[in-house]
This record gives structure tokens, C-alpha cells and sequence, in this order.
């Protein structure tokens, strides 16, 4: 087995990254909706989506695809996050407000030259995401910047669209969303392609994400925001990845991208140095169910107990060896090539590289060869097998595929995987079909407008910094923590409101605190807002000790408690009271005489431990701490006075 | 050529259209427009009516329209005529023709021939993404490319009639309507005429088809689209399938309007022409059958014929039948809606303009506040006729059940049973043409011609 590190240094990588940031505003994009999502769906409806007509007769291989799918979509809808204009029965309003100035805001933000008119446009997407068949974006801005650190990044352009639909299932045949989502303001920056390493492209990307939460007008946490980016190195062509969502997958996947990119120049290469005309790629396919249909395979059997199933059998001239190559573990293009057949609902296809296997033998083997004319020293064969018109796609697409492996790397579009690799999506989609959205007026952009909204671009992230370091007293790391924390603005609304508590304490509760209950693999969902309220409240009207609140955090991310009250009633943690305190303290020092008397004032480090190990919870350790050294101190004097009474 | 035609830039007015022909600019012109911000490339677009002129529309490379002020425009010609190629949206070998769509690529099916009539209301459209245009897709190849299973069930030989916006329409519309598929049925070519048809007043249209048009041997039936045929999610295409698929299966005859029965791409329902109703302002089911559940619901290629239709008289499909044609309409038919504050000097007002007849839209069961019934008495003594109707929209006029009711009968109001206040209106129309007096004209208003009134109204709604 080769090691899976591969030296990437000398690889020279190109990323542009695209970010999709959903906003924080009241309503949805072209309707009253509130962007929430309500979980209950209450009403279901089928549709099927068609493409509309265009002057060409040709259209993008994936929405040919799509459609010749004529795949079932079923919607849900909730009673309260979706209306009519959602399930495409209503036109849309008028663009929300709040969503639009928050738009321009970050353009102007970003540096860019903002659009004099703003004109709505629907870009064709079939896949069910959205009812309509299109979403709705608006170009706000272009040719902005953004200075991270030493380096200038290019914004490209700067967009205010709508969220697709969610994806709830797809069995082949129906394919279902929530609508929840649907329609949700989002902004799109995409930047110019910079050549970086993986790590400076998340720099970039985490101060881009600073700068729109600065605005306080973006939503925060998981799903909030989704990073596109197109990778390319050296030698390539451009591959889009889409759907990452956290930042520590960004660099994941772009090592993973850039291996999997070299892998297939190097195949490419290897190719190249063998006389390969691709011109004959598809010269010969055979249908082979004849010979398949005696195969004993499991998989095979399987695959021809469906509607309509057939086998073909394609020979790829002089590739013998060749797609099992692996030049990289795990990269090869067998794997590129049944990746990308799952694309049209088919998973059984087999290569003569891994043949005779899966429970195919050479008998069967040598009647492929046989049956398509092939030289077995050279040449090598992909079969495929499924229902007839998936199949007949499929072919189309695998000889394709074999011409891009000439060239190395097809542009494609890819999606990150939940372990940070990627996995073929779909083919690369064309020039963006888009037509004007009539259905909307265009929106002219007034100067007096923008120059109002000037006040309120959001300041560079090192003094937002500053200004939270001076402004609660916090550590400039702490600082940093809390602002990336999607608890920001509940730290600055409790901070305001409780003014008994530390805002340090308040901030390293909400960031360390909960990373660390997190890294236990404990389920941070289950704190909710108005449960971190509740807490601090308690704290602040002095009824809960400090020391409880991980305690509390603990209890109901272990779902051993649904509240916060009954956490604390789990835990036993109820306030002594001060005569309390001072029996329990009392007894603590009565208890341990000898020592006091031994070590006089050194012994607070032992006492005030076992004072913690019963009172944690029930009082404020620094309040335990004051009492404690109070009483010792008296009962130290009270004790020398009698000794020097005894001499 | 130095001076563009006002056609070829729509929407351009004053400042921006004299900036556009001062350099010899038309719509669909390769651009290319400096700023003191920037300089822009691309394609130049026409903008709505209703836009003001201080800008111009381009659409740029990556796809997005935008507005550039004219006032910040500091040079901008144009890099070359408009062509009609296919640039900026490049053909190459990786995609795939719609050819590969083998499985619609079956034969077509010939032995069925289906007339489609187009009034206006695009069943297919056609969009040009180079420019983002939306046109009409109007030949027989548009419409089978649009909606490729049509080919498995018949032939069809669309005709462009009219292209008109539907609120647009007039009675001498309907009769030039009846006129051509008058003609299309009489040349016995066809199992079914389609109409497709603007949304909006199509009940009216299938209402006075139904009385121009009796004794149908083929199904006439209309068809639209509530959400418009230019997006992917459009019912025009489904309406359309539903329509053929009942044109040539059901047993019945007469008008009818087919649409979608709920939001699904699933169930078309099919309504009779006098009883259905526009009864909603966007939703694919805004059409409904009123008083009566619709006739058939077409699913893929089943029909279902509502257990309902035993009530009615429903004519039967008869191809060697010969159609009873009355084509005409008198347009002096006011439709006037009875409110608290109605002034009845209106009704003193269309005697005066020669109106022949008022349809009233009355409260409840057919009700107009007593201090109408002078005038109303006034409008019939002048020998207008009268007739009422419920603005419930659902339900029967009975007017001997209040005292009211029991006055307007006797001044002479004619109830209408539970015709719909636009049927009413559409056939009173008819009636008018289609008799000498007036009295032949009543008598024709209390008959029940084409199921406009429902004799015994089903529970089942
Ligand atoms: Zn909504």
C-alpha cells in the first residue's frame, strides 16, 4: 500500500471560491414567508418539470438527462414557512428589503461597483430545487475586493438569490423537498481564482465570512452558509466541488481534489505515450445480455431481474491496464467511471482491468472479447448494465469519458463528501440559461440610497476586535472566538442585559465551554437560545452558581434533562442559603482541627477543596472562598490567643 | 442605415433612445458601453414599457441583465450587427442533442387527427437565452417538441387564430371562433377541437360556445395555462395532455375546459362550458365547476367519469352528426352587481344607454334592496329584460322564500335557477341574437340548453 500523503507542494493549485451565505432577514425573498424552518409538513403535492423549449434544439446534457427522467417530484409544505408563492401558484412580490439593502451593504463592503438597475433573472435549474424550474437571482455588484492579509483577493461578482428547496429523498423514481427553504435570501460572492495553497484559500474564506458577520445581518450556524469552489491545477481543466460546509472541510477537499487531478494527468500521460486514437472510442458496443444472462454474479443477476434491463459492452481501444491504474490510492478511472454512472441510476458496470471477478469468469470474459472484435493485448472493455434507456445514456456519457481521460482532467461538477473527498455529481453545465424574470420590475439603484447605507458597512474585522477587547474586557483570542461563534449576538444581548456577570465568563462559557462538552461528542442541538437565557438569568439574580452552568450544559446535552430547571433539580443543585453556607463551612473546619492547627493559614488550599466537593453548584466559589478564609483567619486568632493564654 | 426604427428599440424613450440612435444602436446589438467605473460587454435588450429612460439594459456575458444609467455612459458602440447565429451559447460536442431522448423518438401516431385552435395564451413558448426573449411556440414541431408525448397519441395540426390576451376578447371574437371550428368540424377530419385560450375570461368564451355550438359530433375543448408556459414547472403542457387525451377517448360531447384539478401535475379535470368559473387569481386549479362536481377527471390516459353525471343530459359523441350552428350575440347585455351603497340610478342610466337586458347579480337568493325596485320596475316597463342571478356563486335564485323576492318576480325579474352570473350574461347575449322579440329570447333563457343550470344540485361538491 503507498502512503496517502502526496507531496502537493509542487503542484500548482488555482481556486476561485464561491460562498452562498443566507441572510438574517424577517421575511423570505419574494415572499411574506418567515425564513424559519417549521419541521411539520402538512401538505404534499406531485409535480414533473419540463425544459422549456430553446431556439438551439440542444440542451445542457443534464437537463436533458433530467428530463428524460420525467422524474416524479413531490413537494412538502408546512403550514407556517411556505405559501402559494413557494409552490409556484402565487408570483412573486416584490424583493424583500431588508435582504436587498443587506446586498448592497456587502457590496459595498467588498469594494464593488454596484449595478445602476438591478434586473431579476430566472436561471433554469431542473432538478426539482425549486417549483418553478428556475431561480431567481439578481447581480448586484462586480469587480470588488477584498485585502486579506498581505494579499488582494478579486471579487468577481456579487449576487442576491433564492434558496433552493431542501432535498429530502430520492428513491430514482420520486424525488422529494421540503419547501421550508425555499426562497430564503441568500448572497452569492463568487471570487476570482487565486493560486494559493488549500490553507491561504481558508484564510480567505474565513475572513470573507468575518466580514459578512460583521454586518449582523447574516444568519449563523450549520447550513447558513455553503462554500462552491472550482479547483484546478496546472495542466487541468476547471472542476467544480459544491456544498462544503464547514471551513475544516475546505482544506480536505482541496488536497483531495488535487491529488485526484494529478492522478488523472498522470494516467493521462501514460496514455498518451501508448498510440490511442480516440477517434474509434464507441466503435464497437456490443449488446451482450446474451452472454451476461448465463453469468452466475449476483450482481448481474440482479441488475437483469429489472424492467427492461440489457447489458453493453463497449471496447476502448489500446487502454488495456489502464483504468485500474491506480497512480494514487483510491484514484483511478474505473472509480471516476462508476461514479459517474450512479449519475444516471445505474450501478452495475464492470471493467476488464478488474476481470474475470464479481463473479463473472474468463469463460464469459473471453466471449466479451470475442464479441466485440477486440485485441485483449491492448484493448481494454467497459460493460454496462441496467434498464435499456439509462443504459443507452450511459454509453454516450462513458465514451465521452474515455476522450476526456486523453486530456486528464473533465470539467465537471463534483460534490464534498461528508469525509472530505469528492464525488461526481453531474456533467459541467453549460453557459447559465437565463431569461429576465417578467414577472418583476426592474429595481434602479438610487445614489442617495447607497449613500445612506454607507453608515452602515460593516468596520475591518481587526477593529470590530478591538473594539469587543476594550468594550467587555475580553482577551483578544477570546474576542476572536466569540465573534466566529454563531452566539454572537445572544453574547452582546445577554452581556447588555445581565450586567452582574462577567462578559469573559459569559464568552468562554459560550465558546470553550460548549466546544469542549461538543468534542465529547455530546449534541450541542440541544441548547437552544432561550436555554442559555435562562441560565445566565439565574446567575445574574444570583439564585445559580457560576460553577453550575457546564454542569447544566453537561445534563441536557447528555439528554438526561429537557430543562433547565429539571437539570439543575437532577444534579441537586439548589442555592444554600448563607446560614447554610455557614453550617456547612463550620462543620468543614471542625472536621479538620488537627490539620488547621498544623499548618495554620496554609491549610485554605485543602479546606477550600472540600468545601468545593459539597457546596459545588450551590454557591459562587468566591463567595465559599471569602467566608472560608474569614472563619479561618478568626479561628487561627481564637487559637493562637488561647496557646499564649496556656504558656 | 442611420436612424433606428422606434421597433427596433422597444421600450427605449427620449434620453436613452436618442443616446441608442445617435450611435446606430438596435436591440440585439453586440455593445460594448465604458463608465467611469467600468467598461461593459454584451448584448443590448429591450426594456418593458413601463421603464423610465434613464437607462439601457445589457446582457452580459455570464448571463445577468443589468441597467447602466445613460448619464454615466461615456462611450459606447457597437461591436457588430446582430446576428441571427447561435454565438455566445456554443455548440460543442460534449452536448448531447435532444435526439438522445430515444424513447420519445417512437413513430408518431397518425391514425387521430386533432385540431388546435390558438385564441392567444401560449400552450408552448420559446425561449432564445442568447437574448433571454420569450416567444410564442406556435408550428406543429414547436408544439411536439415541447410536449414529445404528444406524438403517442395523435396528430396534431395546430392553427394560429388569434393571438390576443384573453381580457381582450369580444363577442364578435366568439363568433369568429365558432366560425373556424364550425369549420374544422364540419370538414369531419378531426376526433376533437382544442382551443387554447388566455385564462381569464375563458368561461366566458366556453360559455358562449356552448350556445353557439350545439349538438356537437366531436368534443370542442378549451385549454390554458395559469402559470405561464416559459417556466419548467408550467400546467400548459399537462392541460394540453389531459385535453387530447379526452378529445379522443370520451364518449361525450359538447364544450368543455380542461385544467388542472389541484396543484399536482397529476389530475385534469374537465368542466362543462357553462358551468365553470375562473375562481382564482394564480393557482393551477383556479378553474372549478360550480353547483356540480367537474364531469371527468383525465389521469395519464384514464378516464373517470364523475358518478354525478347521471343527473345531467349530456350529449352523446356522435361523428356523423350534424352541428346546430348559431354563431351570433347581441353585446347590449349589461352585468350589473348588486352592493349596500348600488345607486339604481344605474339602472335608469343602461335603459337610457339601450342595453336589452340586465343580468343582476342579487344577494343571497336573488335580493336587491328596496330602493331598486322602482327602477328596476322602470327597466322593465321600457321592455328591457331582467334577470337575476346570485352573487353567492354557489346556489340556487329562489325568490318566493322572502318578501323581497316575492316583489321583484312580481315587477317582472326573470330568476335564472343557479345559472352563473357570466353564463347568464354570455347567453342573454346569444338569446338576444337568436330571436325576433323578446319573448322568444325568455324562452330561450329558461331553457336548459347546455347544462347551464343544474337541475338538481349534488351534496358532493
Ligand atoms: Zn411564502
Amino acid at each position: 500500500m503507498k502512503s496517502l500523503s502526496v507531496d502537493l507542494t509542487d503542484i500548482k493549485l488555482t481556486v476561485g471560491i464561491e460562498i452562498h451565505q443566507q441572510l438574517a432577514s424577517k421575511s423570505k425573498l419574494f415572499c411574506d414567508c418567515k425564513p424559519k424552518d417549521s419541521g411539520k409538513n402538512s401538505i404534499s403535492f406531485f409535480r414533473k418539470m419540463r425544459p422549456t423549449q430553446s431556439e438551439m434544439g440542444t440542451y445542457d446534457p443534464a437537463v436533458v438527462f433530467e428530463f428524460g427522467k420525467m422524474r416524479t417530484i413531490k413537494y412538502y409544505s408546512s403550514d407556517t414557512s411556505s405559501c402559494l408563492v413557494e409552490a409556484d401558484e402565487e408570483p412573486p412580490h416584490e424583493v424583500d428589503e431588508f435582504s436587498l439593502e443587506t446586498a448592497l451593504i456587502i457590496s459595498l463592503a467588498l469594494n464593488s461597483i454596484i449595478c445602476d438597475e438591478l434586473h431579476t433573472m430566472r436561471k433554469i435549474v431542473i432538478d426539482g430545487s425549486n417549483t418553478s424550474g428556475f431561480q431567481r437571482t439578481i447581480l448586484i455588484a462586480t469587480d470588488g475586493y477584498l485585502d486579506v492579509n498581505e494579499r488582494r483577493v478579486g471579487v468577481q461578482s456579487i449576487c442576491l438569490e433564492e434558496d433552493a428547496a431542501k432535498l429530502i429523498s430520492d428513491n430514482g423514481m420520486v424525488r422529494e423537498y421540503g419547501l421550508d427553504r425555499l426562497g430564503v435570501a441568500l448572497i452569492e460572492i463568487a471570487l476570482k481564482p487565486v493560486t494559493c495553497t488549500p490553507e491561504e484559500i481558508v484564510t480567505i474564506a474565513l475572513s470573507l465570512g468575518r466580514l459578512l458577520r460583521a454586518s449582523k445581518r447574516v444568519a449563523r450556524g450549520l447550513g447558513s452558509i455553503r462554500q462552491d469552489v472550482n479547483v484546478s491545477i496546472e495542466g487541468g481543466s476547471v472542476v467544480e466541488v459544491k456544498g462544503i460546509q464547514r471551513l475544516e472541510d475546505l482544506v480536505k477537499v482541496i488536497r483531495y481534489e488535487m491529488i485526484r487531478q494529478h492522478g488523472l494527468l498522470r494516467i493521462a500521460q501514460m496514455i498518451k505515450s501508448r498510440k490511442t486514437d480516440p477517434y474509434y472510442f464507441g466503435e464497437s458496443i456490443e449488446d451482450i445480455t446474451g452472454i451476461m444472462a448465463k453469468s452466475t454474479s449476483n450482481v448481474v443477476s440482479k441488475v437483469l431481474e429489472g424492467m427492461n434491463a440489457i447489458f453493453k459492452a463497449i471496447k476502448v481501444e489500446g487502454f488495456k491496464g489502464m483504468i485500474g491504474y491506480e497512480p494514487y490510492p483510491g484514484i483511478r478511472l474505473g472509480k471516476q467511471i462508476s461514479e459517474m454512472v450512479r449519475f444516471y441510476g445505474l450501478s452495475g458496470v464492470f471493467h476488464s482491468d478488474e476481470l474475470p471477478g464479481y463473479g463473472i469468469n474468463d469463460e464469459e470474459v473471453q466471449a466479451i472479447i470475442k464479441k466485440l472484435r477486440m485485441n485483449s493485448e491492448e484493448d481494454a472493455f467497459v460493460v454496462v448494465g441496467g434498464p435499456k434507456d439509462k443504459v443507452d445514456f450511459a454509453v454516450d456519457s462513458i465514451i465521452h469519458r474515455f476522450k476526456m481521460a486523453m486530456a486528464g482532467v473533465p470539467p465537471e461538477t463534483r460534490a464534498a463528501t461528508l469525509d472530505g473527498k469528492t464525488v461526481y455529481s453531474r456533467p459541467k453545465p453549460g453557459a447559465s440559461r437565463m431569461y429576465p424574470e417578467t414577472d418583476i420590475p426592474s429595481i434602479p439603484v438610487n445614489r442617495i440610497q447607497l449613500a445612506k447605507l454607507t453608515g452602515q458597512v460593516p468596520k475591518p474585522m481587526d477593529q470590530i476586535i478591538s473594539s469587543l477587547v476594550d468594550r467587555y474586557g475580553l482577551n483578544r483570542k477570546l474576542a476572536e472566538q466569540i465573534f466566529d461563534s454563531e452566539y454572537f449576538n445572544l453574547f452582546e444581548e445577554i452581556v447588555t442585559s445581565m450586567k452582574k456577570i462577567r462578559p469573559t465568563f459569559i464568552a468562554s462559557k459560550l465558546t470553550e465551554d460548549l466546544l469542549n462538552l461538543e468534542r465529547r461528542g455530546l449534541d450541542r442541538s440541544t441548547i437552544s437560545d432561550n436555554i442559555i437565557v435562562d441560565i445566565f438569568c439565574r446567575i445574574d439574580q444570583g439564585v445559580l452558581a457560576k460553577e453550575s452552568v457546564t454542569l447544566i450544559f453537561e445534563k441536557l446535552m447528555k439528554r438526561e434533562a429537557k430543562s433547565v430547571e429539571e437539570a439543575i433539580s437532577v444534579l441537586g443543585i439548589t442555592t444554600a442559603s448563607d446560614l447554610e453556607l455557614d453550617n456547612a463551612i463550620d462543620f468543614i473546619l471542625k472536621e479538620n482541627l488537627p490539620t488547621i492547627y498544623e499548618k495554620g493559614f496554609g491549610s485554605i488550599g485543602t479546606l477550600m477543596g472540600k468545601c468545593m466537593a459539597k457546596l459545588r453548584g450551590k454557591a459562587d466559589g468566591k463567595k465559599i472562598n471569602s467566608i472560608l478564609k474569614a472563619k479561618l483567619e478568626l479561628l487561627l486568632e481564637s487559637h493562637i490567643a488561647k496557646t499564649d493564654s496556656d504558656i | 442605415m442611420s436612424s433606428a426604427t422606434k421597433d427596433e428599440l422597444p421600450g427605449y424613450k427620449e434620453k436613452s433612445q436618442k443616446l441608442l440612435r445617435e450611435h446606430d444602436i438596435v436591440v440585439g446589438d453586440t455593445v460594448s458601453v465604458k463608465t467611469d467605473e467600468k467598461e461593459f460587454n454584451g448584448l443590448l435588450m429591450p426594456r418593458y414599457e413601463s421603464s423610465d429612460n434613464n437607462h439601457i439594459v445589457i446582457k452580459l456575458e455570464n448571463g445577468y441583465n443589468v441597467g447602466i444609467r445613460t448619464s454615466k455612459i461615456r462611450a459606447i458602440k457597437r461591436a457588430e450587427k446582430h446576428a441571427s447565429h447561435n454565438e455566445g451559447y456554443e455548440q460543442s460536442d460534449d452536448r448531447i442533442n435532444i435526439n438522445s431522448l430515444k424513447q420519445y423518438n417512437n413513430t408518431r401516431n397518425s391514425d387521430f387527427k386533432i385540431a388546435l385552435l390558438g385564441t392567444g395564451g401560449t400552450i408552448a413558448s420559446k425561449i432564445d437565452y442568447r437574448t433571454g426573449g420569450v416567444s410564442a411556440a406556435l408550428s406543429a414541431s414547436d408544439i411536439y417538441n415541447s410536449v414529445p408525448e404528444l406524438k403517442n397519441y395523435a396528430l396534431i395540426e395546430p392553427e394560429a387564430f388569434l393571438n390576443e390576451a384573453s381580457e381582450n376578447l369580444k363577442p364578435s371574437d366568439w363568433t369568429a371562433i365558432a366560425h373556424r371550428i364550425n369549420d374544422k368540424v364540419s370538414s369531419k377530419q378531426y376526433k376533437g377541437i382544442i382551443v387554447s385560450h388566455g385564462t381569464d375570461t375563458m368561461h366566458y368564451t366556453s360559455a358562449a360556445l356552448s350556445f353557439a355550438l350545439q349538438n356537437l359530433p366531436i368534443p370542442v375543448i378549451l385549454v390554458g395555462a395559469q402559470r405561464s408556459s416559459d417556466r419548467p414547472s408550467s400546467d400548459a403542457a399537462l392541460n394540453l395532455l389531459g385535453a387530447v387525451v379526452f378529445a379522443l377517448k370520451a364518449s361525450i360531447s359538447g364544450v368543455f375546459v380542461c385544467m388542472h384539478a389541484d396543484p399536482s401535475d397529476d389530475a385534469i379535470a374537465c368542466h362543462l362550458g357553462t358551468r365553470v368559473r375562473k375562481n382564482h387569481t394564480s393557482r393551477r386549479d383556479a378553474f372549478e365547476s360550480i353547483d356540480f362536481p367537474p364531469i371527468m377527471i383525465v389521469r395519464g390516459e384514464i378516464l373517470e367519469m364523475n358518478i354525478q353525471a347521471s343527473r345531467l343530459s349530456l350529449k352523446k359523441r356522435d361523428e356523423n352528426e350534424n352541428i346546430v350552428f348559431k354563431p351570433d350575440f347581441d353585446k347590449r347585455v349589461l352585468l350589473l352587481k348588486y352592493y349596500p351603497a348600488f345607486d339604481p340610478a344605474l339602472i335608469d342610466y343602461a335603459v337610457a344607454m339601450g342595453y336589452r337586458a340586465i343580468v343582476l347579480e342579487g344577494t343571497g337568493l336573488g335580493h336587491v334592496g328596496r330602493e331598486s325596485l322602482p327602477a328596476i320596475r322602470r327597466a322593465v316597463e321600457s321592455g328591457i329584460l331582467v334577470f337575476m342571478t346570485s352573487q353567492c356563486i354557489w346556489g340556487r335564485t329562489r325568490m318566493t322564500v322572502y318578501e323581497t323576492g316575492r316583489d321583484l318576480l312580481d315587477i317582472g325579474v326573470i330568476p335564472l335557477s343557479d345559472m352563473l352570473p357570466e353564463t347568464a350574461t354570455v347567453k342573454a347575449m346569444w338569446a338576444l341574437a337568436n330571436s325576433d322579440n323578446t319573448k322568444t329570447a325568455v324562452k330561450l333563457m329558461k331553457q336548459n340548453l347546455a347544462n347551464e343550470v343544474s337541475m338538481s344540485i349534488p351534496l358532493q361538491r
